[in-house]
């Protein structure tokens, strides 16, 4: 499945627990070529969150690996892996931390060093590609949701990240909002891991799922036959809204 | 049915302060503002109580500080509602106060009572609306980048930039909890009630340290390493220096001469 | 309750925010040392919880109601640094972004609700917890007396910075028995609501509960052999209390002797009132112009505030050994029990 040598993802035996001793992941595998489009799909407190977070580092392994265009993550690489790996969080509230958007979008870039003009740029250009240049100035709390969300892509986006991971891009969006976010994520010239119980949308924007229950990997295939198999999708509580077909292969 | 919090639900303190606008006192760098408002509050508190001239001079100074910030007198009082407990404090210690006792209008109060008093309430008074009218005349944002210029540790910069950033964020948050707690028929009327408040408030923690760790991650994710890059600095001319300096400057001026006359 | 401008003279004013700037420097250090780079957004966040729950009015008895400190609360969620810093911002932000609480009075609000009550109620909090068995329990009701004692003794720092450098001619009894009678029935409703929060936050989150260190479960694999238990190593031992409590009993010896050496030479409003019988002189002693040091030595009271300090600091360490001795007798009395 993977064209080029080194996958942007490469996930082994991945196990976790909270401190609180909920153990949430049980053994993960999986693999991510460059520039594909993936959807990992899963029920509520299937542990997609908790992988997420490993993605990056922000949780750190109890048991197996994780590898980010060939480059391990752990203490040493952290700073690399955190440039690779570009994460939006569900709740744009808690991406936007800084007073403006454009102090925002800066953060990111600026941590890895960049300053004055050059940094000025990359703000703008992240910026235009969600399509919020216009809300450079204003404060991220005055800002609707989708827009809230559109400039959480473009504070990752201003980090050139190998892979761009988004953790339920479409939640609480209204419909406008969301063909919107699909549009810009559909032009996006990088490698995508999509988290997501919105198998509509997965199906439209991910050519391959990846279907994560009670904490490994449990299904790995075609969007589109993973979402007609209806057996499939009942034993991982997983269901199609009402009055949606999926299109025949 | 969706049950919407009213805009006044909470009409606490906690509201800002903020008057958008462009001018003198509001271009001023926020170091200098700060730095004047706190000098001219620490004037008004070393000038001796007697010299009521002084304290007719500051009032007189803050008057031209509101109308060069076009900030209107009727703002200023409203917001001077905050200073009420400590006005009934006052009012009580010619009351209960020591020493030789003055009759005023039939009642017997003690002299140095009423000294007390007018102390409190006069510099009280001039500090609020000092406090006022910095906090009118400068964006939030501004006032950290001020303090942040003036050394004020860098740690407890940010820790207050955080703190502004989600204020209204947890308020809502509350608001909702409380929404959805008297949407079900609660009324807190006496102690008995307390438990179910305190379960709000626990609740409020436990979303509040979670977001706080969210918040931590997502910077994380971005490359911060426990310093905050400084994306813009803010520096000030000498003659912005000497015309926030001119407050705090008559201020002590004042305050000397109400020295050496007393 | 934030002290406005004018309240305290000059100089306590000024020597409170000495106090709490070097409080605030310490806990910087310290809640660095807790959190690390999480210290900004973690402490900003309790920050604005803290903010935020001091706005919930509580009902007290019928008629009148009482709003949470939270110093104690903050430093049983997370521990007495950060709590400090927490209710410190708080401060800040209310005095400069909000108007509440006077400028000069920064340093008197931060030494009384920040640093007084977080540290106290911490403390207090650590003496019940380490000398009952670890439990649930213990951990609620060392919340409720924390918070209980905090208050007061707040209250009581109060009377005694009143009593050096307050500007209002009151019988300091009479303000002792009136803050520290007030504030023992507020002190019961911010240790109630204190200890019901910290037990809401344990029953859903305890590793989350600062004061109450938890014990995490193993990591199992789900493999075809069905569940195996991964090893690991056994996690490092956290920093001990002691820096606190030697860091509390320092200041606690400072603060004592300073206050006793500078107090005496500060008549209290009744002999002031009898000595002047004017206005002048009386607050002319105790105001930045003629800082009060100059007056002690034309009065020739050097010694008697030189014995007088040092009976303050003698004072405190008595009661550190007094309590220590206690805390020491139960511990090891604990110690033969789980012998036996």
């Amino acid at each position: 499945m993977t064209s080029h040598p080194i996958p942007s993802l490469e996930v082994s035996g991945l196990a976790y627990a909270y401190p609180d001793g909920t153990q949430a992941l049980f053994g993960v595998d999986l693999s991510i070529g460059r520039g594909e489009r993936v959807a990992l799909l899963g029920p509520n407190g299937a542990g997609k969150t908790t992988l997420v977070m490993h993605l990056n580092g922000i949780l750190t392994a109890g048991h197996g690996s994780v590898h980010v265009a060939g480059l391990a993550v752990c203490a040493d690489t952290m700073k690399e892996i955190r440039r690779r790996v570009g994460l939006v969080f569900q709740d744009p509230d808690d991406q936007l931390f800084m007073p403006t958007v454009r102090e925002d979008v800066a953060f990111g870039p600026a941590n890895l060093g960049m300053r004055g003009a050059k940094l000025d740029r990359r703000v703008r250009d992240a910026l235009e590609r969600v399509g919020m240049l216009d809300a450079i100035d204003r404060p991220p709390h005055h800002l609707s949701f989708g827009q809230r969300r559109r400039v959480a892509v473009a504070t990752v986006l201003a980090m050139e990240p190998e892979i761009l991971v988004l953790d339920e891009p479409s939640s609480n969006l209204d419909p406008a909002a969301r063909r919107e976010l699909a549009e810009i994520l559909k032009n996006l010239d990088v490698t995508v891991l999509m988290v997501t119980h919105d198998l509509p949308y997965a199906l439209e924007l991910c050519e391959r799922s990846l279907i994560l229950s009670g904490g490994v990997i449990a299904a790995d295939g075609p969007t589109p036959a993973l979402l007609s198999d209806r057996d499939l999708l009942a034993a991982h509580r997983l269901e199609l809204p009402y009055g949606f077909a999926v299109p025949a292969v | 049915m969706v049950v919407a919090a009213g805009p006044a639900v909470s009409a606490g303190h906690h509201h800002q302060l903020y008057r958008p606008g462009d001018t003198v006192v509001h271009r001023l760098p926020p170091q200098c503002k700060l730095l004047a408002a706190a000098g001219f509050a620490v004037a008004v508190v070393a000038t001796p109580r007697e010299s009521f001239w002084a304290f007719g001079v500051y009032a007189l100074l803050l008057a031209a500080v509101a109308a060069a910030g076009r900030v209107p007198p009727g703002f200023v009082l409203r917001r001077m509602v905050i200073e009420v407990p400590f006005v009934l404090f006052a009012v009580a210690i010619p009351i209960i106060g020591l020493g030789e006792r003055v009759e005023v209008l039939g009642m017997s109060l003690s002299e140095q009572g009423l000294w007390a008093a007018w102390n409190i309430l006069a510099k009280a008074t001039l500090g609020v609306v000092a406090s006022i009218l910095l906090a009118a005349t400068t964006e939030p944002r501004m006032m950290l980048l001020g303090a942040q210029r003036l050394r004020l540790p860098q740690l407890l910069v940010q820790i207050a930039m955080f703190m502004l950033r989600y204020m209204d964020v947890i308020m809502d948050e509350m608001r909702r909890m409380r929404v959805a707690r008297e949407s079900r028929g609660f009324v807190a009327r006496d102690v008995r009630q307390v438990p179910v408040l305190a379960k709000s408030a626990g609740a409020l923690f436990i979303r509040s340290y979670e977001r706080g760790e969210r918040v931590h991650l997502a910077m994380l994710s971005r490359g911060y390493t426990g310093e905050m890059p400084i994306i813009r600095d803010l520096s000030a001319s000498l003659r912005q220096w000497g015309t926030a300096g001119l407050l705090p400057g008559l201020a002590a001026v004042t305050a000397v001469l109400s020295w050496s006359l007393s | 309750m934030h002290v406005p401008d004018g309240f305290f003279n000059a100089p306590v004013s000024l020597a409170a925010g000495v106090f709490a700037a070097a409080g605030v420097a310490v806990c910087l250090k310290g809640a660095r040392n807790e959190l690390n780079d999480r210290t900004a957004p973690m402490a900003g966040l309790v920050a604005a919880f803290i903010f935020a729950v001091q706005m919930l009015n509580f009902p007290v008895a019928a008629g009148t109601s009482g709003h949470l400190l939270g110093g104690a609360l903050a430093a049983i969620l997370v521990g007495p640094y950060t709590a400090v810093l927490c209710v410190a911002v708080v401060l800040l932000v209310q005095g400069f972004f909000f108007a509440d609480g006077g400028l000069t009075a920064l340093g008197i609000n931060i030494t009384l609700m920040a640093v007084v009550t977080s540290v106290v109620g911490w403390a207090v909090f650590r003496l019940i917890t380490r000398s009952a068995p670890r439990s649930r329990t213990a951990v609620v009701v060392g919340s409720f007396v924390a918070a209980a004692v905090s208050v007061p003794v707040s209250a009581l720092a109060f009377t005694a910075l009143f009593w050096i450098g307050g500007t209002a001619p009151i019988d300091l009894a009479a303000v002792a028995a009136a803050m520290g009678g007030v504030h023992v029935l507020i002190g019961l409703g911010e240790g109630l609501i204190t200890a019901l929060t910290v037990s809401s936050v344990l029953a859903v989150r305890p590793d989350l509960v600062y004061g109450a260190a938890g014990l995490a479960r193993r990591l199992v694999l789900r493999t075809a052999d069905g569940e195996v238990p991964v090893e690991e190593p056994a996690p490092a031992p956290k920093a001990g209390i002691r820096p606190v409590l030697l860091g509390g009993g320092l200041i606690a010896v400072l603060l004592a002797g300073v206050v006793s050496f500078y107090a005496s030479g500060s008549p209290d409003g009744l002999e002031r009132v009898a000595a002047d019988k004017g206005f002048n002189a009386g607050e002319k002693a105790s105001s930045v112009g003629h800082w009060p040091l100059a007056d002690y030595g034309v009065k020739g009271v050097e010694n008697e505030r030189l014995s007088l300090g040092v009976a303050g600091v003698a004072g405190v360490g008595l009661t550190v050994l007094a309590g220590g001795a206690v805390f020491y007798t139960v511990r090891r009395r604990n110690r033969d029990k789980a012998a036996a």
